[in-house]
């Protein structure tokens, strides 16, 4: 079996956040593409790596590890850190192609 | 409308479970009917939630592994080990019970758009996501060429084998295993590395989206062969799953 503290081995793809954040989201955060406050890298929100073992979910840099965003939910609340992200882009018609739309 | 379909997708639902039938050695398919769906993409997933009787949840995603022109949804759960969820669902729960899910999720990790060629690569229960999208392929009689590299432990471990036996003349479905073949086995066998992507997956020169999925490792090291072999980062989509033994 492959050591439980292995924080490599526990790395998923932020596509896994997709329920979690349409928590807070009404478009699908997943297709966005998000981009770096640290280094200025940018990718789909879905391709960041995302370490889900956490007390909150955290998404990290694709190219640079930074923490991008973090997200939990719990206790009646839910929290969003953001301070990571320098932009995030949600393209409308991708949006729409999976079933939603944008708020009025 | 979009506000009521959003409510739909975020709200836990209890779908009732039809079947639940073993699938591979470690892998169980779950037929659900969820009360309130309103269809899925190829590749989407939903999230799972258990609830103990002291309030404790645990939750977890499934992909779906049929294809959205079927009735419901299946999912393929494979049993870990230490798991906290997939004992439950593969072990304990019954036709006739509920299942709470809410979902689909996921508009990255989905059938691509357009009529170009399609490689997807899977590693142990990564081929669930893919048997959707075949699925799908099959029913919509897609024209595009499509190829899965699939990568197994054994011959006891491959998941979707009847579906994959009846593909159209247009997919071509290769398998490896990577921990010993059954005698008479004329597949591939060993590790899907940059020699074995290079002879049986579409060539870069082609221009294939790429899809791969299955345990992190796996993931990582497929994405990094396709790299070396030429093709562009921009058409490769990987969906890694974490540390689940691997294939």
């Amino acid at each position: 079996m492959t050591d439980p503290d292995d924080a490599v081995a526990r790395r998923l793809d932020a596509n896994a956040a997709a329920g979690p954040l349409a928590e807070l989201f009404t478009v699908d955060l997943t297709v966005a593409m998000a981009t770096c406050a640290g280094c200025g890298n940018t990718a789909p929100l879905a391709a960041h790596p995302l370490y889900a073992h956490a007390p909150a979910l955290v998404i990290r840099c694709p190219k640079c590890a930074a923490v991008v965003l973090r997200y939990a939910s719990g206790g009646g609340r839910l929290r969003l850190d953001l301070r990571g992200a320098r932009l995030l882009t949600v393209t409308l018609d991708g949006a729409a192609a999976h079933g939603l739309s944008p708020v009025q | 409308m979009a506000g009521t379909a959003i409510r739909r997708r975020l709200s836990w639902q209890r779908a009732d479970v039809l079947a639940v039938q073993r699938e591979a050695r470690r892998a169980y398919r779950l037929s659900l009917r969820p009360p309130d769906w309103s269809g899925h993409l190829p590749g989407q997933h939903v999230d799972v939630r258990l609830t103990a009787e002291d309030g404790y949840t645990a939750q977890r995603s499934y992909s779906i592994a049929s294809a959205p022109q079927q009735p419901g949804i299946e999912l393929i759960v494979e049993r870990l080990e230490d798991g906290e969820v997939s004992p439950y669902l593969t072990e304990v729960l019954r036709a006739g019970d509920l299942l709470e899910l809410r979902g689909p999720f996921g508009g990255y990790f989905v059938w691509p758009a357009g009529d170009g060629p399609v490689q997807l690569i899977a590693g142990g229960s990564g081929v669930v996501p893919f048997l959707s999208m075949l699925g799908h392929h099959r029913a919509t009689g897609g024209l595009r060429q499509v190829r899965l590299l699939y990568s197994a432990r054994t011959f006891d471990d491959l998941i979707g084998q009847a579906e994959l036996a009846r593909q159209p003349s247009t997919v071509e479905v290769t398998v490896t295993l990577t921990r010993g073949a059954p005698a008479g086995w004329t597949g591939l066998t060993g590790r899907v590395d940059a020699r074995l992507l290079a002879e049986h997956t579409i060539p870069p020169a082609q221009e294939p989206e790429v899809l791969a999925c299955g345990p992190t490792g796996f993931v990582e090291a497929v994405a990094n062969a396709l790299l070396e072999l030429g093709h562009d980062p921009i058409r490769i989509k990987t969906e890694r799953f974490g540390a689940t033994g691997g294939p």
